[in-house]
């Protein structure tokens, strides 16, 4: 007991003691020391890790550990303490493997900025958070890493905070993001009065033993929970903040707004399936959500030109995909799908960093071209991504995409439909933005052309890693033989998903999305290869394009009916009721000198007058007198 | 020993600092302050071991007014909040000069001493004495070593005194009508006993509430706050968000609901709306204020509204949290308020559209800033969501829509503080130059922080100190 308690807490304090010193002492360590203390502070942990997975898979069973009482309401308690179990662990090896990499990458991709330890710290503060998230066990510390997150997400996106427009974008990911967090609150007291704790396990117990559930105030508890979660991984109407996250250095959109952070909110709904499975109403809605979040952010990204946007975008359409299988119950399905989108998200994103460090900063795919020579590597590694998030058979994504697409045609097919589209459209935009980024000629100025190289080996590494990854990743859940849904099985009451049986229905549907995934390549190939189009300026794109390009004018809206209304009441209210208010308050002090001016009056000196009232005074009382009587 | 020493040392204080002359005055009283906290600490313990230090000496014959200081969990509390707060407050002054400065920290420690004595007086008489003479220190600072326009700031703190003065008396009024039903006494368990029809309760109830509503303030009884924040002093504004405001919540909690409690539970719901609609309209207001001082008194605004709503609950829950967030409020708002000095100190203006581009030239400042704006929307890990999360909570066991409306302050709170950092704090570096925050600037930050951040992991302290008092309030609301 002790040992684990230990181990937890070198795994969560160890990214902790990398932000201290690198807050602290990172200026004057320099910076190769810097970004070294804060890649081994999250090596660690990862191997940490390792160590619990190897302990979980060999006992079978989780590890509880509670440090002390925290807060104290009437009817809950609720502890800081941790459970390390199958899905936590799951979780921690890829955020911390992947952090781990990330944080190799940036040593090479921050080393020209000023404030490079600043960057590490809030990195390491991020992975901090991120493990408490996950390992949290119960509700409210979970909430802590989940609001810490954001908070790093914010420090992050505003990294070069002389650009009010990064500021911005910053502010409005935490506020987006804080919009769900109450919704995450209100489920948390709903669940909290309803079962009177907040802990995973307890809960489950409680939930499983409870007789006459309230199920309609359940529903309500597990739908301002998925708001939460709709904040937390970008989904319809909360998206909008993810793809401006992009501000951000690319390695913060790899780690943060790709491969960790914004699947926080699959984490949380998968950790409480319980909840969930019992709210089949909210269940459809979270399907519902998933699957229109997939195709929209997928019809946005056709036509963007900026690389990181057509990446962001896809992210928002993969979190669609998740929550779809969500919908449908299939927890291991979208968590498989987690794991495998990480791998080749991260790869991609890092890819187009290294592309964007090799441009100086260049992000318009229009100015790009022919980089295949230059940067072979991240050539390489970001087509065998691209193949995998395509669903060509045998890289992961082929294998993790189809279980989803799979349950969804068991379920629905409407749904099935659109997640349909969305993938097509998915192997479309990847390989328009292969095709415009590495094939025929360079088009960006000469001076960047005669600059181009390959990045170095602290970027490369970390690619090829996450390549080989992205490849094998989908070994992890075979169809019809899934190491994955056996190991997370402990955590799912019912029977691990349904196991799909491979028959001729499976093989003509993965047939189906094979097809689909290779016509979307071939349209690119068509359009940007062998026609050798290139997109339009700004000013030309028309039509449909320009909706598209212009998000369908989401954040316009937005802006139009919340922000506005907002600051116009503010400014309302400033200038007219709290001025009125005031001078309601100072009328009141000048009623009263206006009746002492007024009395004033009266008090003439005059003895007559005087008298006169003072006899007009006596009739009065000697009349009522004898009227009363 | 007892609480009455803290008194006797900060009003000592007060008149030592005063004859100490100007040039050691600030160290004067900081040494007082220091020692009123020590002392504290000390009687905190005796207390944790069961001791009684409490206090009742018969004073005046008639009317009967008893020299009665009460010290349960609850006072010492906010006793603790006040002799902590105080130090910081005077060290923080450290870097300003003042004219006829003995004058000012003599003030400073009167002050402390009448909030001191509002929060431990056990008489109803005694309590309404030192509630009006903490008035008094606070005025004058305001008036004398305030800024702006002089005739402006005189408008603006000679409404304050008086408006506040004003709804006072009906409190007093009510206190008067309580001891004649008390055979005389005004000793606050001899009024807790007293019997009232509801209709007696209500109208004890309303002039409670109109003493209370105009210190808190609730809005709409609002309107001094934002002019008197702004153009008193920093020290003033921290002094009155701090600490003095507390007693309007506190006094709630220790006189208007035990005294009428059928009164508070047949109105509970208008009360707590009042409260969550301060939440929201100060919320919206403190969006577009264009002077950092008053975007932080409507700050204040939305969160004591939020204070006062979890005070009505009449639950164990809202009474703690409310208390809880009393304390993280105290200390987030005189951070933020020393924030805006600091950079006054270096820009000679809040406006903040001249401000910007601090961070470059600052990161040490802007951390500790963002750590307190942080602290100030209640991010978790910090003492102030502590608060929030738990009057939220007991918010959403009366109805889920208080929880929904009140929880608003989540993303509105962050909406204004974030874009206030924003443009106070970030973007291309401003032609001024800021210096670095200063040893003394950074200490005061830094304690500030440090007891944000270790109660926020680890309130159970507070928590239990101040848990059984609440629980006898309790039982007196509920004994009808």
């Amino acid at each position: 007991m002790e040992m684990d308690t230990n181990l937890a807490l070198l795994l969560v304090l160890t990214p902790f003691l990398g932000f201290l010193i690198n807050v602290f002492f990172g200026k004057s360590l320099g910076k190769t020391v810097s970004g070294t203390i804060g890649t081994v502070a999250v090596a660690i942990s990862f191997v940490v890790s390792l160590l619990l997975f190897n302990q979980i898979t060999s006992t079978g069973k989780g590890i509880e550990v509670t440090l002390f009482d925290w807060i104290q309401i009437s009817n809950l308690k609720i502890n800081l303490g941790f459970l390390l179990d199958q899905l936590s662990v799951l979780w921690l090896l890829f955020v911390t493997g992947i952090g781990s990499l990330i944080h190799l990458y940036s040593i090479s991709y921050m080393h020209d900025d000023e404030n490079m330890h600043k960057f590490f710290a809030y990195l390491n503060l991020f992975v901090f958070f991120m493990i408490t998230l996950v390992i949290g066990s119960n509700l409210l510390v979970l909430f802590i890493g989940w609001e810490g997150v954001g908070l790093c997400s914010y420090l992050l996106i505003g990294f070069w905070h002389k650009n009010q427009d990064y500021n911005d974008a910053a502010k409005k990911a935490f506020i987006m993001n804080r919009i769900g967090d109450l919704g995450l609150l209100i489920g948390m007291f709903i669940i909290g009065s309803m079962f009177s704790t907040l802990d995973y396990a307890t809960l489950k117990t409680a939930i499983a033993g409870a007789s006459n559930l309230n199920l309609p105030l359940l529903s309500l508890a597990a739908l301002c929970l998925f708001i939460g979660a709709c904040g937390k991984s970008a989904q319809i109407p909360l998206y909008t903040w993810l793809p401006d996250a992009m501000a951000g250095p690319t390695p913060v959109s790899a780690l943060i707004h790709a491969a960790t952070m914004v699947t926080a909110g699959i984490f949380m709904v998968t950790r409480l399936n319980f909840v969930f499975n019992l709210a089949t109403d909210v269940q459809s809605v979270i399907a519902i959500i998933g699957a229109i979040t997939s195709l929209v952010a997928a019809t946005i990204g056709l036509v963007q030109n900026d690389i990181k946007k057509v990446l962001a975008y896809s992210t928002v359409s993969q979190l669609g995909l998740m929550f779809l299988a969500l919908g449908f119950g299939a927890y291991e399905v979208a968590v498989f799908h987690v794991i495998t989108h990480a791998f080749f998200k991260a790869c991609l994103f890092l890819g187009s960093g290294s592309v964007i460090h090799g441009l100086h900063g260049e992000q318009d795919m229009r100015n790009m071209g022919g980089l295949r020579k230059a940067m072979p590597i991240t050539f390489w590694t970001m087509l065998i991504s691209s193949l995998a998030i395509s669903g060509v058979p045998f890289f992961s994504g082929f294998f993790s995409k189809d279980e989803i697409l799979l349950t969804a045609f068991h379920h629905s097919i409407p749904l099935y439909v659109v997640g349909s589209i969305a993938s097509i459209m998915t192997a479309f935009y990847m390989f328009r933005l292969m095709f415009l980024t590495f094939f025929k000629e360079f088009r960006g100025t000469e001076e960047q052309k005669h600059h181009l190289h390959e990045s170095g080996a602290l970027i490369t590494i970390p690619l090829i890693i996450l390549a080989i990854l992205a490849t094998f990743g989908g070994l992890i859940s075979l169809p019809g033989h899934s190491w994955l849904n056996e190991y997370l099985s402990p955590l799912f009451t019912k029977a691990a998903g349904e196991e799909h049986h491979l028959g001729t229905t499976e093989y003509t549907l993965m047939g189906v999305a094979v097809l689909g995934g290779l016509l979307g390549i071939l349209i690119a190939y068509v359009k940007y290869f062998k026609q050798d189009n290139v997109p339009e300026s700004d000013e030309n794109i028309t039509g449909l394009s320009k909706v598209l390009y212009n998000k369908y004018y989401v954040d316009e809206i937005y802006d139009a009916i919340f922000v506005r209304s907002v600051n116009g009441l503010s400014r309302f209210f400033r200038d007219y009721i709290e001025t009125g208010l005031s001078t309601l308050v100072f009328g009141l002090g000048k009623i009263t000198n206006e009746l002492a001016f007024q009395g004033k009056k009266v008090q003439t000196g005059s003895i007559g007058l005087y008298l006169f009232v003072f006899v007009l005074g006596l009739c009065a009382i000697v009349s009522y007198i004898f009227l009363a009587k | 020993m007892n609480v009455s020493l803290i008194l006797i040392i900060l009003l000592v204080g007060a008149f030592v600092t005063y004859f100490a002359g100007d040039k050691i005055a600030s160290k004067v009283a900081l040494f007082f302050s220091l020692a009123a906290l020590g002392c504290s600490v000390v009687l905190l313990n005796h207390f944790s071991a069961g001791e009684n230090i409490s206090l009742i000496n018969a004073w005046i014959n008639q009317p009967k007014i008893s020299f009665a200081l009460n010290a349960d969990g609850l006072a010492i509390a906010m006793l603790l909040l006040t002799v902590a707060l105080t130090p910081i407050i005077i060290f923080s002054s450290f870097g300003n000069e003042y004219k006829n400065a003995k004058a000012f920290y003599s003030l400073i420690l009167f002050m402390a001493f009448a909030m001191t004595g509002t929060f431990l007086a056990a008489d109803g008489l005694l309590y309404y004495i030192f509630w009006e003479l903490a008035l008094i220190p606070i005025y004058f600072i305001a008036l004398i070593w305030g800024n702006g326009d002089a005739d402006e700031r005189r408008k603006a703190v000679v409404k304050f005194f008086i408006y506040t003065l004003a709804g006072s008396l009906f409190m007093l009024t009510a206190f008067i009508y309580l001891s004649q039903k008390a055979n005389g006494s005004f000793l606050i368990e001899d009024l807790y006993k007293v019997e009232l029809s509801s209709c007696e309760q209500l109208w004890i109830f309303l002039a409670f509430f109109l003493a209370y509503a105009i210190k808190i303030p609730i809005i709409p009884f609002h309107t001094w706050q934002a002019n008197v924040y702004q153009k008193a002093p920093t020290v003033g504004t921290m002094l009155l968000s701090g600490i003095m405001l507390k007693m309007g919540l506190y006094s709630v909690i220790r006189w208007q609901l035990p005294i009428a409690p059928l009164a508070a539970k047949e109105y509970l719901y208008i009360f707590i709306a009042l409260g969550i609609a301060g939440v929201i309209y100060g919320s919206i207001v403190a969006l577009k204020q264009k002077d950092l001082k008053k975007l932080l008194a409507y700050s204040s605004l939305a969160h004591v509204g939020l204070i006062a709503a979890g005070s009505y609950t009449l639950t164990l829950d809202g009474l703690r949290g409310a208390v809880l967030q009393m304390i993280a409020h105290g200390f987030v708002v005189v951070g933020l308020f020393y924030a805006a000095e600091v950079i006054f100190r270096r820009f000679e203006t809040r406006e903040i559209a001249e401000l910007g581009g601090i961070r470059t030239q600052s990161p040490k400042f802007t951390s500790m800033f963002l750590i307190l704006v942080l602290a100030s929307v209640a991010l978790p890990g910090t003492f102030n969501f502590v608060g929030e999360f738990t009057v939220l909570y007991s918010l959403s066991k009366i109805n889920i829509w208080f929880a929904i409306l009140g929880g608003t302050t989540i993303i509105l709170g962050a909406y204004y503080m974030l874009r206030m950092f924003q443009h106070v704090m970030l973007g291309e570096t401003n032609s001024k130059t800021f210096a670095d925050v200063s040893l003394n600037e950074g200490i005061s930050f830094a304690v500030i922080i440090a007891f944000l951040l270790f109660f926020g992991l680890y309130p159970k302290p507070i928590t239990d100190l101040i848990t059984p008092s609440l629980e006898t309030i309790l039982n007196v609301i509920n004994k009808n």
